[in-house]
């Protein structure tokens, strides 16, 4: 199990991720945004978190046209599996591998702290090792995290099972910290290979540090 | 040839923003404000004097990274 993560000037979540997913088990290879292609052998590309271009212009626009992306269309094309982290979610929007588009944040704040997801969706790679309904505790850490999507958009994404995960308190009841529609923290793109959400599993990975409840969620794509 | 691009949240999309400042001016007693939409502004020198040629190219360049038409909208002028 190869996982490659994708490093543009500005991410900082690509060692949190390296160290998430090494402790799975799995092989990694952090890959620089020049680069034009990614590994031959890789079985999750995973973009990382971060401040992508320091998120000028809107979060992720810049680096959508770093060179490395276009490999990633070609590999998402071909059914290779994508997941997009925080500012990798922004990215796999602004690249159109993922509907919708991520807006400041209502509260105008950025916010940093553990939140409640439920899981809205688990017919798909990266959540299948959880239930519909399961409730997990993973951090947020984002200014612009207030998903957006049409009503016609909404409505073809709850119809393909597209939604991952929702916003919620620790009983599932929906709480939304940030604005997003229909308190949406994930969404996954309707072919189920290319995955976004704004939580970070990665650091969700010890109980120790708060919470280990993203084993679980990365776990998904390992055993697969 | 100057190029002057303004770019808003759409229509129906919240603009939190705006309504902060909206809130803002309302408790600075500016109370005629019926709605506040904050955008930015993109100033690009052409080199060009074709205006058919600068139209095409600029919203060219808004459709493919300037505005994110999912959620915003843009304005173009020319001078």
């Amino acid at each position: 199990m190869k996982v490659a993560i994708l490093q543009f000037p500005g991410t900082n979540c690509e060692y949190d991720t390296q160290h998430a997913f090494e402790t799975l088990g799995a092989e990694t290879e952090i890959v620089w945004h020049k680069s034009e292609h990614i590994p031959e052998d890789t079985n999750l590309l995973v973009v990382a978190g971060g401040f992508s271009y320091g998120d000028y212009l809107r979060s992720g626009a810049i680096a959508k046209f770093s060179p490395v992306m276009k490999a990633v269309s070609a590999y998402a094309d071909k059914g290779g599996k994508v997941l997009g982290i925080c500012n990798g979610f922004q990215v796999l929007t602004e690249a159109g591998l993922l509907p919708g588009a991520l807006k400041r944040n209502e509260g105008l704040h950025f916010i940093s702290k553990h939140h409640h997801l439920k899981v809205a969706n688990n017919d798909n790679t990266f959540l299948e090792k959880l239930s519909k309904g399961d409730v997990v505790n993973v951090p947020i850490a984002h200014h612009d995290g207030n998903y957006f999507i049409d009503d016609a958009g909404l409505q073809e994404l709850e119809e393909n099972n597209q939604i991952l995960l929702r916003y919620t308190d620790a009983k599932g009841e929906i709480l939304n910290p940030n604005g997003s529609v229909d308190s949406i923290a994930g969404v996954c793109n309707k072919e189920k290979n290319v995955f976004g959400l704004m939580p970070h599993p990665e650091r969700a990975m010890e109980s120790l540090l708060g919470s280990d409840d993203g084993v679980a969620m990365l776990q998904g794509f390992l055993e697969s | 040839m100057t190029a002057i691009v303004n770019i808003s949240l759409k229509q129906g999309v919240l603009d939190s923003q705006g309504k902060a400042v909206h809130h803002a001016l309302d408790s600075l007693k500016f109370t005629n404000v019926t709605d506040v939409r904050v955008g930015k502004q993109i100033v690009l020198q052409l080199d060009t004097e074709d205006k058919t040629q600068a139209m095409a190219d600029v919203t060219k360049m808004c459709e493919e990274i300037l505005a994110n038409t999912v959620i915003e909208d843009y304005k173009i002028e020319l001078h």
